[in-house]
């Protein structure tokens, strides 16, 4: 196991360097002069020359991707343009918004996935069946940044029982474990479960089938064991690959918050990238991908160990 | 002997077995809801090419006075957008270019990551590895964010859109061409091709790629969807279509302030993009166990 670990680790090394290397070439094929947004429209040439040695993008590119790398290295992500604050700072505080409504989507997007997945996937071509595959497709199929929208109207226009926008009263930013935030979180958190509930119902469904339909099943039964017995070794041979669609799902939303918080003007990571984006401000926008990015990556390798702690078949793959 | 066989000559069916293409298409023609959804598919994209000639308001015209009507006012059976636009012609308008955008980009990854797949599967070695290396690079990202970093960085346009979307879907497809290249390359047709002379680019071309279309083409079928969803997407954060020109995703966008004031006209783009992601979701789903023989 733990040459395993240690093999999927140095693995991943190379990848990390490669997804610095795209995130700060991303910004550096950025057309127009990343000190637009910051600049007053008539400053003059000497201050423009000298916010560029202050950023350091008077340099080679080769040098500043050192540069940044080696900060980067040692937690320094710049500060960001529009703020002046810093943006490692700024992208922690964001994340833990966007983790808090991804592990709210998660536990409703998992469990009514993994429910309805196994319900489905047992009862084959019932009308049970049927109404959990549509549900799973419409879960899918929904551009969910509408849906999010229509969640407002009813909820908070028509109804008037959840607020629309933000994560807290008084516009507060920070988060609190009581009734009055948690309003802000449920329809957020909803909206963005609706993929992952689909995704899940969509791959647990299929895994229960395949395995009833092996000879082991029949084996089972033909031993005498109860309906709940034979179950109970279809979740256990389903949980691997459940397990890690499930992680690549949470990696989804937390790397793919934007249009979500957008919509609900949620302060989270995907809400700072948008104004980064629309703000110009390279720093930020660069630190805020590397993050979010690494995060993935993280949730992936981890994801990939707990699998072969599960299934001892994959170590040997 | 010779006689037997005769007998079991005339004995045979006249008619050829039916290929396999053929067998595929008829259990997809019988598929009730595959037609459904090729049916409304072919409705929206007919409505959006035939737009001009349909008699319909003119997409662009505003009117102050006529601004954000309900759905069934007389005259604008959809009601009219937040600067007073009819809002049934601007939701056919739209179809074309949000289809175009939604589409165009799983169209030009298909042609890029098959070609891609298909050399680094037949090729294998170094070359396998380089490709497939750059490719786990890009599975690093999660895709929304991925398009939006793009986006973001080459700046709000259609082509930017349509670029961005290409590079998040040429892995994708890369990957499941790779793999089915893989199977099939060490087949014993293959083999025979290689014995007979054949060249890799007449083996990869003639005899392979047939064999390797058809689950790859599910797969990039199965991607309009998504692609339809982050187009739109990307208009709706202002990363796409610029106004004043009719798409969904930007009418969902600049119609969100309406949802105080008349909140079912702001809701109907998202329900064209919805039917147009959830037919191509069902038509791949057909057509994957349409061409599942086993069943």
């Amino acid at each position: 196991m733990l040459v395993y670990v240690a093999r999927r680790i140095v693995y991943v090394i190379p990848i990390v360097i490669s997804v610095a290397l795209v995130c700060f070439l991303l910004v550096h094929i950025t057309p127009g002069d990343p000190l637009v947004a910051v600049l007053p429209a008539d400053a003059s040439q000497e201050l423009a020359a000298q916010m560029r040695t202050a950023y350091g993008f008077d340099r080679p590119l080769p040098v500043q991707f050192g540069l940044w790398i080696w900060r980067a290295l040692h937690g320094d992500l710049g500060a960001s343009i529009a703020t002046g604050r810093p943006v490692l700072t700024e992208v922690l505080r964001a994340v833990g918004n966007t983790v808090t409504l991804a592990i709210a989507a998660a536990l409703i997007g998992f469990t009514l996935g993994l429910l309805f997945g196994l319900i489905a996937g047992y009862f084959r071509d019932t009308w049970v069946d049927k109404v959990a595959t549509s549900v799973a497709i419409a879960g899918v199929s929904v551009p969910h940044y509408w849906l999010g929208m229509v969640m407002v109207i009813i909820f908070s226009v028509q109804l008037n029982w959840l607020p629309a926008v933000g994560a807290g009263p008084g516009g507060s930013g920070s988060w609190g474990w009581d009734w009055e935030h948690m309003k802000y979180l449920i329809l957020p958190a909803i909206t963005t479960s609706v993929i992952p509930m689909g995704i899940v119902t969509r791959t647990v469904r299929a895994l229960t089938g395949d395995i009833l339909s092996q000879d082991f099943v029949e084996a089972l039964r033909a031993k005498g064991l109860r309906e709940l017995d034979v179950f109970k070794h279809v979740i256990k041979n389903a949980a691997p690959t459940a397990l890690a669609v499930m992680g690549l799902q949470l990696g989804y939303m937390l790397g793919g918050s934007i249009l979500i918080e957008t919509v609900f003007s949620w302060p989270g990571s995907g809400l700072l990238l948008n104004s980064a984006i629309f703000q110009r401000d390279l720093p930020l926008l660069q630190g805020t991908i590397l993050v979010l990015a690494l995060f993935f990556v993280t949730l992936n390798l981890l994801v990939d160990i707990a699998q072969a702690a599960i299934d001892p078949r994959i170590k040997r793959g | 002997m010779a006689v037997m066989s005769d007998t079991a000559l005339q004995a045979a069916p006249i008619t050829k077995a039916r290929g396999y293409w053929a067998t595929v298409g008829r259990r997809i023609v019988r598929d009730k809801v595959s037609m459904v959804c090729a049916l409304v598919l072919v409705l929206i994209f007919a409505s959006a090419l035939l737009a001009p000639w349909l008699g319909l308001a003119d997409p662009y015209q505003g009117s102050m006075i006529r601004r954000l009507r309900h759905i069934g006012t007389p005259n604008y059976p959809l009601g009219t957008d937040e600067l007073g636009r009819d809002m049934l012609a601007r939701l056919i308008y739209g179809g074309r270019l949000s289809l175009i955008i939604g589409i165009l980009p799983v169209i030009f990854a298909f042609v890029i990551g098959t070609s891609l797949g298909l050399v680094a599967g037949y090729v294998g070695g170094r070359l396998n590895t380089a490709i497939m290396r750059t490719v786990d690079v890009f599975y690093a990202f999660p895709s929304v964010l991925l398009a939006i970093a793009i986006s973001g960085a080459l700046g709000a346009g259609i082509v930017n859109s349509i670029v961005s979307l290409t590079i998040v879907f040429v892995p994708q497809i890369t990957r499941v061409s790779e793999s089915v290249t893989t199977g099939v390359r060490n087949m014993d047709f293959v083999e025979a091709a290689r014995a007979s002379g054949a060249g890799p680019f007449t083996i990869m071309r003639v005899h392979m790629l047939g064999n390797v279309l058809g689950p790859i083409f599910v797969y990039a079928t199965g991607l309009i969807s998504v692609s339809m969803i982050l187009a739109a997407g990307l208009s709706f954060l202002g990363l796409g279509t610029k106004p004043p020109e009719p798409e969904w995703g930007l009418m969902l966008n600049t119609l969100r302030t309406a949802i105080y004031v008349n909140p079912w006209v702001a809701a109907l783009p998202g329900v064209m993009i919805f039917a147009v992601s959830i037919c191509f979701n069902l038509l791949s789903d057909g057509m994957r166990s349409a061409m599942d023989i086993r069943n």
